[in-house]
C-alpha cells in the first residue's frame, strides 16, 4: 500500500466533512447526556484536515505497521476524536450513539483496548507529548517514514511534564514529530490567560528549540500549508499553534467556557443542529443507521 | 560468609544479555547510568540507549511511546522516583493501556544507607501491586535479578523490578530455576514458613538455620514475584506449616506481607507475623546500622517466629 491519506479530500470537501462531524458531535452528546462540547467543536476543522487529508492510515487495519501515529493528549475531546474516527471508517457511525454508555465501546476518555484507532489511553492531561516523543524516537531509530502527531490543548500546557517532553524533543531534534495545540484560550474554570497564562507560548516553544507555526485553526488552506511546512522542517520538531474558537460555529456556545465540559440538552442540541443546517431527529437517524 | 554481589549489577548484566539476544530491547535512563548500572548496556549498544536527563515522568511515557512502535523499553532510575513521581503515567498510560514497558527501580529499601529517606524506596510494592496488569518482582540476589530481567523482557506488559544498592549475599545460583510468578522453596520445613523477598531472603535463611538448632524446621520461600502472587505456594505453606512470617525491606502496609495476608485470609487463615519497616521513613546511616535499627535482621525474624509459634500452639488467629 502507498503511504498516503486514504481520502485526500479537497478543501471544499473538507469543509463539508467538518460540518458533518460537528453534527455528529452534537447528536452524540445529546444522546450521551454527558461529555465535552466546546473543545470538540472548535477542533473539528483541524481534526478533519488530519483525518481526511494529512495522516497516513488504513481504517481497515488500524495497526498497519506503515501508519502515521497520533496521540490525543487532551483525551476529553473524545466527541471529535470518535466522530472523526467513525467518519474515517474505523468503526460504524452508530457506535457514536453509544458514547459513554455501558454497552458501547466508546469510553468517556479514549481507551486503546476498547476502540480501534487509538494508540494509547489518555485523559490524564500532560502525557501525550512524551508518548509521541517516544514513538517518534523509536520510529527514527528504525528509519521509519511515519510522522507522529501529538494533539494537545492549551490548558494542558500548564502541566510540567509537557515541558519535559518539549525539552527532550528539541534536544533530540525530532523532526518526525509534530505537535498541534488547540489554542482557544479556554479551560474549565475560565480563560487560560486568566487561570494560568501561557503567553508568549510561541516564544516558549522557540526557546525550547522548536519550529513554531501560528495559524487560524478554522482556515483549511492555513492548516494544510502549516502541515506541509512542518513536514519540510528538518532538524527540529514543529508545533502548530492553531487559534480556534471553542464551540465554533454554534452561536450560543462560541468562546463560552461554560461549554467546556457539559453536553447540550435536547433543546440546545436541536437549536445547535438547526444552526448547522439539520435537525436532531434527522441527524440522530443518520448516525443510528450508519 | 557467602559471596556478596550487587542486585543492580544483575540488572545491568541482564540488560546486556538481552541487548545481544533481542534487537528490540532499548534502555532509557534518567541521569543515573552508573548508579543503576545500565552503563554496561550503554557501552555495548549506544544506539539503543537513550539518555532522558532528570525528567522521570517524560522518561516513563517515552518508554510507553517506544513500546508502541515495537520496542521493549527498560527504563531505570531510583525506585522512589520511578514509582511515586510517575504513578499517574504508570497507571493511565502504561497499565490502563497495557503497554510493554519494563521499569527498573534502583535503590530499593533502607539498605540504600547514607542518602537517607528521600532515596530509600520503601513503598513501591504497595503502590504498584494495586495497579491492574502490573507485575512486581523483588529478586533476592545478583543471579535472580539477572534472571528476572530476562524474564521481564519475555513477559508481555508492564513489569517492575526492584533492586538494591549494596552488595548482598548470593543465595541462588545459575542453576536455580526462575519463573515469573512462581515462588521458590529454598528450604523445606513444616513448623512455620518464612516468606521473603529481596535481601530478606538471606536473613530468612539465617533465621531458619538458627531455628533448626532449636529443632524447629522453617520452610523458606523466596517470593520474588509479589504480583502475580504464587497463591499455590502461599496456601500450601499455610496448610502444611500452620504459621507464616513475611519478611521484606519495605513498609509494613500493603507490601509483600499484605499480599500474602490477602491470600491466606481468603483461603487458609493461619497465624501470621510481619517483619517489615514499621510505617516510618528511613534516615541516614550505614546499611548495617539501618537494617538493624529498622528491625530487618534474622534476629527480628526469630522474634517473629517465637510470636507466631506461640499463637499457633495456642490457636490464636
Amino acid at each position: 500500500m502507498i503511504r498516503q491519506n486514504p481520502y485526500r479530500l479537497s478543501i471544499e470537501q473538507m469543509q463539508a466533512k467538518a460540518l458533518e462531524i460537528r453534527r455528529d458531535i452534537i447528536a452524540m452528546l445529546v444522546e450521551a447526556k454527558s461529555g465535552h462540547t466546546g473543545g470538540p467543536l472548535g477542533w473539528a476543522d483541524v481534526a478533519t484536515a488530519m483525518f481526511f487529508h494529512e495522516m497516513v492510515f488504513d481504517p481497515q487495519q488500524p495497526k498497519w505497521p506503515d501508519r502515521d501515529m497520533w496521540f490525543y493528549s487532551f483525551g476529553h475531546v473524545t466527541p471529535i476524536h470518535y466522530s472523526a474516527l467513525a467518519e474515517a471508517g474505523f468503526f460504524p457511525l452508530r457506535d457514536l450513539m453509544k458514547f459513554r454508555k455501558f454497552d458501547g465501546h466508546l469510553q468517556g476518555h479514549p481507551s486503546n483496548l476498547d476502540s480501534p484507532g487509538i494508540e494509547v489511553s489518555s485523559g490524564s492531561l500532560g502525557q501525550g507529548l512524551s508518548i509521541a516523543f517516544g514513538a517518534a524516537y523509536g520510529s527514527r531509530m528504525d528509519n521509519h517514514p511515519r510522522r507522529v502527531y501529538a494533539f494537545m490543548s492549551d490548558g494542558e500546557q500548564q502541566e510540567g511534564s509537557i515541558w519535559e517532553a518539549v525539552m527532550s524533543a528539541g534536544h533530540y531534534k525530532l523532526d518526525n514529530l509534530c505537535a498541534l495545540i488547540d489554542y482557544n484560550n479556554i479551560q474549565i474554570d475560565g480563560h487560560v490567560e486568566d487561570i494560568m497564562g501561557l503567553a508568549p507560548l510561541a516564544d516558549k516553544y522557540r526557546a525550547f528549540r522548536w519550529h513554531v507555526i501560528e495559524i487560524d485553526g478554522h482556515d483549511f488552506p492555513q492548516i494544510l500549508s502549516a502541515l506541509d511546512e512542518a513536514r519540510a522542517t528538518k532538524g527540529k520538531p514543529t508545533v502548530i499553534l492553531a487559534r480556534t474558537v471553542m464551540g465554533q460555529p454554534v452561536s450560543f456556545m462560541r468562546d463560552n467556557y461554560e461549554w467546556h465540559g457539559k453536553p447540550p440538552t435536547r433543546e440546545q442540541g436541536e437549536k445547535a443542529l438547526t444552526e448547522l443546517g439539520t435537525s436532531l431527529d434527522q441527524w440522530s437517524a443518520r448516525l443510528l443507521n450508519g | 560468609m557467602p559471596d556478596m554481589k550487587k542486585t543492580r549489577e544483575g540488572f545491568g548484566r541482564g540488560l546486556v544479555e538481552l541487548g545481544k539476544s533481542n534487537p528490540d530491547v532499548v534502555v532509557l535512563v534518567g541521569d543515573l547510568s552508573e548508579s543503576t548500572m545500565v552503563s554496561f548496556f550503554a557501552k555495548e549498544f549506544p544506539d539503543r540507549f537513550i539518555q532522558m536527563g532528570v525528567a522521570e515522568q517524560n522518561m516513563m511515557n517515552t518508554a510507553a511511546g517506544l513500546s508502541l512502535v515495537g520496542k521493549i523499553p527498560f527504563l531505570s532510575t531510583y525506585g522512589a522516583f520511578a514509582t511515586c513521581r510517575c504513578l499517574d503515567q504508570i497507571r493511565v498510560t502504561i497499565c490502563y493501556s497495557d503497554l510493554n514497558v519494563k521499569i527498573g527501580g534502583a535503590h530499593g529499601g533502607i539498605s540504600v544507607g547514607p542518602d537517607g529517606a528521600t532515596h530509600q524506596a520503601m513503598e513501591e510494592i504497595s503502590m504498584l501491586r494495586v495497579l491492574p496488569r502490573m507485575k512486581v518482582i523483588v529478586p533476592c540476589d545478583y543471579e535472580e535479578t539477572r534472571k528476572a530481567t530476562l524474564a521481564a523482557a519475555a513477559a508481555w506488559g508492564p513489569v517492575y523490578i526492584r533492586f538494591g544498592r549494596e552488595n548482598v549475599p548470593v543465595v541462588t545460583n545459575t542453576e536455580t530455576p526462575f519463573e515469573l510468578g512462581k515462588a521458590i522453596v529454598l528450604r523445606p520445613g513444616a513448623d512455620l514458613a518464612i516468606i521473603a523477598c529481596g535481601v530478606m531472603v538471606f536473613e530468612a535463611m539465617e533465621a531458619a538455620d538458627a531455628l533448626a538448632k532449636r529443632g524447629i524446621d522453617a520452610r523458606v520461600i523466596d517470593l520474588h514475584t509479589i504480583k502475580p502472587i504464587d497463591k499455590t505456594a502461599v496456601i500450601q505453606a499455610a496448610e502444611e506449616c500452620g504459621a507464616i512470617i513475611t519478611a521484606e525491606e519495605h513498609q509494613i502496609n500493603g507490601g509483600l506481607g499484605g499480599a500474602v495476608a490477602e491470600v491466606i485470609v481468603r483461603h487458609r487463615p493461619v497465624p501470621m507475623e510481619f517483619v517489615a519497616v514499621d510505617d516510618r521513613f528511613g534516615q541516614s546511616g550505614t546499611p548495617d546500622e539501618l537494617m538493624t535499627a529498622f528491625g530487618l535482621r534474622s534476629r527480628d525474624i526469630l522474634a517473629a517466629a517465637d510470636r507466631v509459634l506461640k499463637r499457633k500452639t495456642e490457636r490464636v488467629f
